[in-house]
């Protein structure tokens, strides 16, 4: 994977798996510290703390369709390279919470990418998951939450085309806002 | 810091959203389903997502649904892309570019003839 945000969709969708009712995925980048840290939060079924770090093994995996698990060894790999690390913490019926972190200006980090396709895909496609979504770039926020637009929408789909385009202006224009270009 | 650029938007959208789904209702539910395990990631499935959403837009096709799901299992096919329109079997689609996805909507989604050359059997 080449996009840090193919990395967050591809952890979330673990906490969709998990059975996670709300997931919140946060994405900081600190230019003073020169830091780049992503986290991904669920109340799904969580794990024992073991499982929690044997997890980054890639021959762990809870799925019964294939036997190895590969997405988070793969964004471990890369923070490290990165002079970054990534944590998994977890309890059984509470909930599981990965945090990624790398060195920002790091020549090998990986572009953060399209952020706010891999939200509106999430958003969309499992939408009786609560996603929040957070954006800070060093003194500046951005927040989505869908619960908003979800009871304004009260049971439309939305996957509907004019729902879309309003998802996507509303994460897009947020984090254009606050952004630094990348390349 | 607004969250919402516009609440009565949304109201308006519903409202349009409401009358179209209403003229639809009769045909029956179609769905689409896009695989997006660590497999399909890999593959290019959000590429696949993206292209259906934004054809949506486009193309301004009301009363599909499109979800998400995890590895089904034939990560060699990926992307994956499944459909199902009313009580028919649910078809499935291995290797689904850009391109194939937008065929899928317009000729099994909209029309309902089976792309059958893209089909895999699982």
């Amino acid at each position: 994977m080449k996009e840090l945000s193919l990395h967050l969709l591809d952890i979330a969708e673990n906490s969709i798996n998990a059975n996670a009712s709300h997931v919140t995925i946060s994405i900081e980048e600190n230019t003073t510290e020169d830091r780049l840290t992503m986290a991904v939060k669920d109340n799904g079924k969580g794990m024992p703390p073991e499982m929690a770090q044997r997890i980054i093994d890639p021959f762990t995996t809870s799925r019964t369709t294939r036997k190895v698990g590969l997405g988070i060894p793969l964004l471990k790999a890369a923070a490290e390279m990165c002079n970054g690390f990534l944590t998994i913490s977890s309890q059984p019926g509470e909930g599981t919470e990965l945090i990624v972190q790398f060195q920002r200006s790091h020549i090998d980090r990986m572009p953060l990418g399209d952020v706010a396709g891999t939200i509106l895909h999430l958003v969309v496609g499992s939408p009786e998951t609560h996603w929040t979504f957070k954006y800070k770039v060093n003194d500046e926020n951005f927040e989505f939450d869908d619960q908003i637009i979800k009871a304004e929408l009260d049971g439309i789909p939305l996957s509907e085309p004019l729902v879309l385009t309003y998802i996507r202006n509303e994460i897009k224009t947020g984090i254009n806002n606050i952004s630094i270009k990348e390349y | 810091m607004p969250t919402i650029t516009s609440i009565d938007d949304l109201k308006r959208i519903r409202e349009e959203a409401l009358k179209k789904q209403e003229m639809k209702s009769a045909s029956g539910q179609k769905q689409i389903i896009v695989g997006m395990g660590t497999c399909g990631i890999a593959a290019g499935a959000r590429d696949t997502m993206k292209a259906i959403l934004e054809k949506i837009e486009k193309d301004n096709l009301s009363g599909i649904i499109v979800t998400q799901t995890g590895c089904i299992g034939v990560c060699e096919m990926e992307p994956i892309v499944q459909v199902q329109i009313g009580d028919a079997p649910k078809v499935t689609y291995g290797k689904v570019t850009k391109d194939i996805a937008a065929r899928i909507i317009d000729e099994h989604v909209l029309s309902g003839n089976i792309v059958k050359e893209h089909m895999v059997n699982i």
